[in-house]
């Protein structure tokens, strides 16, 4: 894996002058996700956050060729994309290896492109999906997805005075992706910058489709300031509440495991989206979403043996 | 040119045509009654006879979005479907045609749920006349043909996507003479696809998709219009060379036997081969019958049409499909809108006709000319609409 230094010495792929939040986490991944890559990228993109701010026309951050169709349909456009280009290179119109990789919000990912990713990874298609996962529909206005932890407060399931927030845990996602029995899917989080580089470098060089789905603070919906997301993102790892890890051909593997299990209640106090769960009513709660981390952390030890 | 005939259905034919045209990828999704296109075309790519990558895709929503990344990407892409098919990929159509995409697409039309019925009308591509998409429809099994393999032509010229639409069942599953051009016509009428940017030029990096907002978006919309425009005569011009090469007349619509005509009727698709039945008995009997066939639908050849038009004096519009606007079907609509400016306004009437599949047979069309000469001698328009044939 590349080092700091080297990173530091590659041509930037993804740069400034995008109007992204200060602190957000999606921007991180993908100049991080595109400075991994070896080979020449295309990249797409779903409607979302990442999209509206890196492409105001007629201004654009993307260095790669860059394609956004609409929301739902990322992993359908790299199917088509990918299938260009082995057509293309059978016929022996275009030489060069290239590399594909979309990415989608947990919006455009969990829950609206879910149909979209399960049919081009069942068909093999040749690519990797960045999931950069912020939890709730943000680009729209802080709405919950099915990727929205529970207890979280959003607009489309605010903490209220008889419902406190989010009362669904989120889906496991990633398991989903294993199940297509792709050859690589991980989770990633920002904060862990050689973590992501690493499996973003395994994933490009794997011969079929993964998946990562990478943990992505965001300061807004998050309600926190702007300079803690690398924290808040390294605090879910260590807290087991994002645990890191990855499947090669289904066998899971941990890819950090914290020296000392955090309470996920450290990384809960940092944000203004789990608030009301540190009132005395909700301590059950509270507890409850802390035995579903430990229960969690517990398969998914089971699974790495 | 060859001279061959055999018998084959519209689906056989699309899939054929799709063959000759070879492109780079095909993404499309079963759908009665165009399945039979896919299947036809899979069996190609299974065979080696195409170069095509086939994405047997999970939706027709994934068909359109992975149609339209191949050719973003610089492929020649196509795809096929019907009805709700085609319904479900409405959102990308837009996209398509805003990108300005030369994507070309058999479309077999179907009626659209609910009550879900799987036979012919043209509300599925009616639901679609204001997506940007070209719009040719066809008579028979040989238009069918040659008007795909036109459509190729026509979409890269113009950068606008087509869509090439055949009569579900009347056409999609009856067999029909078909009078085929041989791989190398079919090629050498074609050509290279040259696409000037594409997202595989990695030497060339760009953005496609950006958000567009209120200081750009209406130029670029403008500019989708004057493409829809001048799209007009393009069409004409390879209708024209595909004439002079291959021996069939092809132009924006069909005028048969209008120019004299006191009374006409105006229909789109299979009907127009049994109002020509009608026509020739109503000539016989000395009656100054027509029928204009439109065959481009979008981009529509107003002024074309008007001129057509306008020494007929009763004008009869056949309309497969329903605005459901409380007015009338949606060629009744644009045929009169044109209608409006010209100095002797001719009386125009509209038929609702052959929804879900409905036969409709000699007896009805000439029914419907008994109307017309009726109006023609009075003067007087008894019902502006009529739902042909239906019980009420």
């Amino acid at each position: 894996m590349a080092n700091l230094r080297e990173l530091s010495e590659k041509k930037e792929l993804f740069v400034g002058g995008h109007r992204l939040c200060p602190g957000c986490g999606a921007g991180i991944v993908a100049r991080q996700v595109l400075l991994a890559a070896k080979e020449p990228v295309v990249a797409v993109a779903s409607t979302g956050c990442l999209e509206v701010a890196s492409t105001i026309f007629p201004y654009s951050s993307w260095q790669v060729p860059w394609f956004h169709n609409a929301f739902e349909n990322a992993a359908s456009t790299i199917s088509g994309i990918e299938a260009a280009y082995r057509s293309l290179k059978k016929q022996g119109r275009i030489k060069k290896d290239i590399r594909f990789i979309a990415f989608g919000g947990d919006g455009g990912t969990y829950d609206i492109g879910l149909q979209a990713l399960s049919g081009a990874v069942e068909r093999g298609h040749r690519f990797l999906y960045i999931c950069y996962n912020n939890q709730a529909y943000m680009n729209t206005g802080i709405q919950r997805s099915s990727a929205t932890p529970k207890g979280a407060s959003t607009t489309t399931a605010p903490a209220g005075t008889v419902i406190p927030g989010k009362v669904r845990f989120k889906k496991e996602l990633t398991a989903i992706m294993v199940a297509h029995q792709i050859p690589y899917a991980a989770t990633a989080t920002v904060g862990k910058w050689n973590d992501l580089i690493g499996k973003v470098e395994k994933a490009l060089d794997t011969d079929g489709p993964s998946f990562i789905d990478v943990f992505s603070p965001c300061r807004l919906g998050w309600r926190y300031p702007p300079e803690q997301t690398l924290e808040v993102g390294r605090l879910a790892a260590d807290t087991c509440f994002w645990p890191l890890y990855e499947a090669i051909n289904g066998k899971y593997s941990l890819t950090y495991r914290p020296k000392e299990k955090k309470p996920v209640a450290e990384w809960l106090k940092l944000q203004g989206r789990f608030k009301h769960l540190f009132k005395p009513e909700n301590k059950s709660l509270l507890e409850n979403i802390q035995n579903h981390v430990d229960e969690r952390w517990e398969k998914l030890l089971n699974l790495c043996v | 040119m060859s001279k061959k005939r055999i018998a084959k259905t519209a689906n056989e034919v699309f899939a054929e045509a799709m063959r000759q045209i070879n492109p780079d990828v095909v993404a499309a999704y079963p759908i009665t009654p165009a399945t039979e296109i896919v299947q036809i075309f899979s069996q190609f790519v299974a065979d080696g006879k195409v170069d095509t990558e086939f994405v047997p895709v999970e939706s027709e929503h994934s068909a359109m979005s992975a149609t339209v990344g191949a050719c973003v990407a610089g492929a020649r892409a196509m795809t096929a479907t019907s009805s709700q098919g085609l319904a479900l990929m409405w959102e990308i159509l837009n996209i398509a045609s805003g990108l300005r995409l030369p994507i070309v697409m058999p479309m077999v039309n179907r009626s659209l749920s609910s009550p879900i019925n799987i036979h012919c009308d043209h509300s599925d591509s009616m639901g679609a006349r204001d997506t940007g998409w070209i719009q040719i429809f066809s008579e028979s099994v040989q238009e069918t043909y040659d008007n795909l393999i036109q459509a190729v032509r026509i979409a890269e010229e113009s950068l606008l996507p087509v869509m090439v639409t055949t009569d579900g069942f009347i056409l999609s599953h009856c067999l029909e003479m078909l009078e085929p051009l041989s791989d190398e016509e079919v090629k050498n009428f074609i050509g290279e696809y040259k696409p000037k940017n594409y997202l595989l030029d990695i030497e060339h990096p760009f953005t496609v998709g950006a958000l567009d907002l209120q200081d750009y978006y209406f130029e670029h919309k403008r500019q989708e219009a004057e493409a829809m425009i001048k799209s007009k005569a393009i069409i004409s011009k390879v209708g024209e060379e595909f004439t002079r090469k291959f021996g069939r007349n092809y132009q924006l619509f069909e005028d048969y036997k209008v120019a004299d005509s006191e009374i006409a009727i105006v229909a789109m698709g299979s009907t127009a081969g049994t109002i020509k039945v009608v026509v020739d008995q109503l000539r016989e009997e000395k009656i100054k019958a027509g029928l204009l066939k439109l065959r481009v639908f979008r981009p529509f050849p107003a002024e074309e049409l008007k001129e057509a038009l306008k020494n007929v004096k009763a004008i009869a519009i056949l309309d497969r499909s329903d605005s459901f606007n409380a007015v009338s079907g949606p060629l009744f609509s644009e045929v009169r809108n044109i209608l409006y400016d010209t100095g002797e306004r001719p009386k125009i009437i509209n038929y609702i006709y052959g929804l879900g599949g409905r036969d409709i047979g000699l007896k009805e069309i000439k029914a419907i000319y008994e109307d017309l000469d009726e109006i023609k001698k009075t003067g007087k328009i008894k019902n502006l609409v009529t739902y042909l044939g239906v019980r009420e």
